[in-house]
């Protein structure tokens, strides 16, 4: 087929997906913290407050954009495109599973692959912190400053281990194209151990792979390193100044910086989309006991509801995890959608990490984040390196 | 297709690098330089320097530059005042500069030898993996020493930023 043809329609769908996943992280965000702190959490738009995206999403855009008499207006209005731009271009080189055929065309699943696909995710990120610091500068507002600059020494500080962090678990994969480093984590030690970074021979990269989450955290502003935005100092740093949709890509930016650092995260320690246990043993049966338990747990909760609602609105959502369990019982779909599952079950597992560190975690101080940057995380990713280097150096 | 993006990228540059010297404010200026560093990445990628791109994203664009906006913030910088210009200045300013350029063109397209062009897609050698090699190979010597020199640098720095303790 066409190239560009093909490219398109790649383009919407992943575009499409990731659009809903952003809007429903949001969801799920709330949905845990408030189930973390015994609430319930949005449960009045839609079942079970499923259509709460929607309804943010639309009183961001119709409410009314603010525009401030004393801010520079270049920078104000550049300031949201640049946060949002360079948040949202890394998944164009995040690969979500194998080559697969559909309706006889040969294609890989994500858009496209690089051969310094991790420098390039390193490059972006760094670019990004522009979008927080302009907003920050051009509020012309003393808070706004604040959270500003304090965003850019927190990103430059936490990019050097986030950085050394990567490299370890590079140099046993020997590459830097994410499509070849998850492919070089395919296979088992013993049958059944994954090969994946987390437990390679000869240095388990858990390490590094700690060390890279810690980094991640501050690199998308997020508690337990949030100062950015610290609301009991700064009202709400660098974007006190903003509202509507500028106020929103904000927050767009802020979620697919998370979802890149998870993805990243997967690909590089986790072994991509490639399953925790061999096929032969069942793991392709692991969705479909997923789904049916779910789908069970619905019909449970729905022979005694909590609330009378749930009566009707909790079988639907059983009959409908059945109907994804069958999904993955279809052999046309399965090579497609298994890899999908590993992939995103391992980054939604990050991404849950990242919202429950939220939820239990208070905030550091500024001279704590730091010190703790530059005279705990920086050598210790440094000693990891040379560690990991020496091993590879032996061994090899 | 390539030509079309060398021009794009090219073009991007030279109106940032235009724009650089024309704004008054500090921070403008900045941002400009950081548009060029990110055409200068293109175009790198453009002919086959992949590791060149990335190092010039991740290092000028990314860090760099991001250190220079902080420190214009932190010190709150103000708008340039321009000087007057003074009247010869204003008459024989763009024609002396048409007459150098064209006079560097000149110089340049009769000492260095005619070259083939730049064949987009022709130089393989720009891999990490490629640059790595050569680092730790043949430039083995100048990458030690580029290395003492920055530790020199940023020693003197060090000395240079402290505060004296009586």
């Amino acid at each position: 087929m066409n190239f560009y043809l093909l490219s398109l329609i790649k383009t919407v769908i992943v575009v499409g997906i990731f659009m809903h996943v952003l809007a429903y992280l949001q969801w799920i965000e709330r949905k845990v913290i408030a189930h973390v702190q015994l609430r319930v959490g949005p449960r009045r738009v839609g079942p079970h407050g499923l259509l709460q995206p929607l309804a943010d999403v639309i009183k961001l855009i119709t409410k009314e954009d603010i525009l401030p008499s004393h801010v520079n207006k270049v920078f104000y209005f550049l300031a949201p495109f640049i946060a949002v731009t360079f948040a949202l271009i890394s998944i164009s080189i995040i690969p979500f599973g194998p080559e697969i055929t559909v309706a006889g065309v040969r294609t890989n699943m994500g858009l496209t692959d690089l051969n310094i696909g991790v420098l390039f995710i390193l490059g972006i990120s760094g670019l990004g912190v522009y979008g927080v610091a302009l907003a920050g500068w051009a509020s012309n507002n003393k808070y706004a400053l604040m959270g500003g600059l304090r965003s850019s020494a927190q990103m430059i500080s936490y990019e050097l281990p986030m950085a050394l962090a990567l490299a370890a678990p590079l140099l046993l994969l020997n590459t830097l194209s994410l499509r070849e480093i998850a492919n070089g984590q395919a296979g088992y030690y013993l049958g059944f151990i994954p090969r994946w970074s987390i437990f390679q021979m000869p240095f388990p990269q858990i390490f590094s792979f700690i060390l890279f989450l810690i980094a991640g955290f501050a690199e998308t502003n997020r508690v337990p390193f949030d100062l950015p935005e610290a609301e009991n100092e700064l009202v709400a740093g660098f974007h006190v100044e903003y509202a509507s949709m500028k106020f929103a890509s904000f927050f767009m930016a802020e979620y697919a910086n998370m979802v890149t650092v998870s993805a990243v995260a997967t690909l590089l320690f986790l072994g991509g989309w490639h399953p925790i246990f061999p096929e032969q043993y069942g793991s392709g049966l692991v969705p479909v006991a997923i789904f049916v338990g779910s789908a069970l747990l619905c019909f449970l909760h729905a022979a005694s509801p909590a609330r009378p609602f749930d009566k009707y609105t909790l079988p639907v959502f059983g009959v409908l995890f059945l109907g994804a369990a069958g999904l993955f019982l279809v052999p046309v779909l399965k090579p497609i959608l298994l890899p999908l599952f590993w992939f995103s079950a391992k980054v939604g597992i990050i991404l849950f990490v990242f919202i429950w560190v939220r939820a239990t975690l208070p905030r550091f101080r500024y001279d704590q984040l730091m010190r703790f940057a530059w005279t705990f995380l920086f050598p210790v990713s440094l000693v990891n390196l040379f560690l990991t280097a020496a091993l590879v150096a032996v061994y090899s | 297709m390539d030509a079309l993006l060398f021009l794009i990228f090219a073009a991007i540059a030279v109106i940032c690098g235009i724009n650089l010297v024309v704004q008054t404010h500090p921070i403008s200026s900045a941002l400009s330089l950081v548009g060029v560093m990110g055409a200068l990445a293109a175009l790198y990628l453009l002919l086959g320097g992949e590791f060149i791109a990335a190092a010039q994203l991740v290092v000028y664009a990314g860090a760099i530059m991001v250190l220079f906006v902080f420190v214009i913030m932190l010190l709150n910088a103000g708008t340039e005042r321009k000087l007057a210009i003074r009247p010869w200045g204003k008459y024989l300013g763009a024609p002396l500069l048409i007459l150098f350029l064209g006079m560097m063109a000149y110089l340049i397209q009769r000492i260095l030898p005619p070259s083939s062009p730049v064949v987009f897609g022709a130089f393989q050698g720009g891999t990490p993996a490629e640059i790595g090699r050569s680092l730790f190979t043949v430039y083995l010597l100048p990458f030690e020493v580029t290395s003492v020199l920055i530790l020199i640098a940023i020693l003197g720095a060090i000395v240079l930023a402290r505060k004296e303790v009586d």
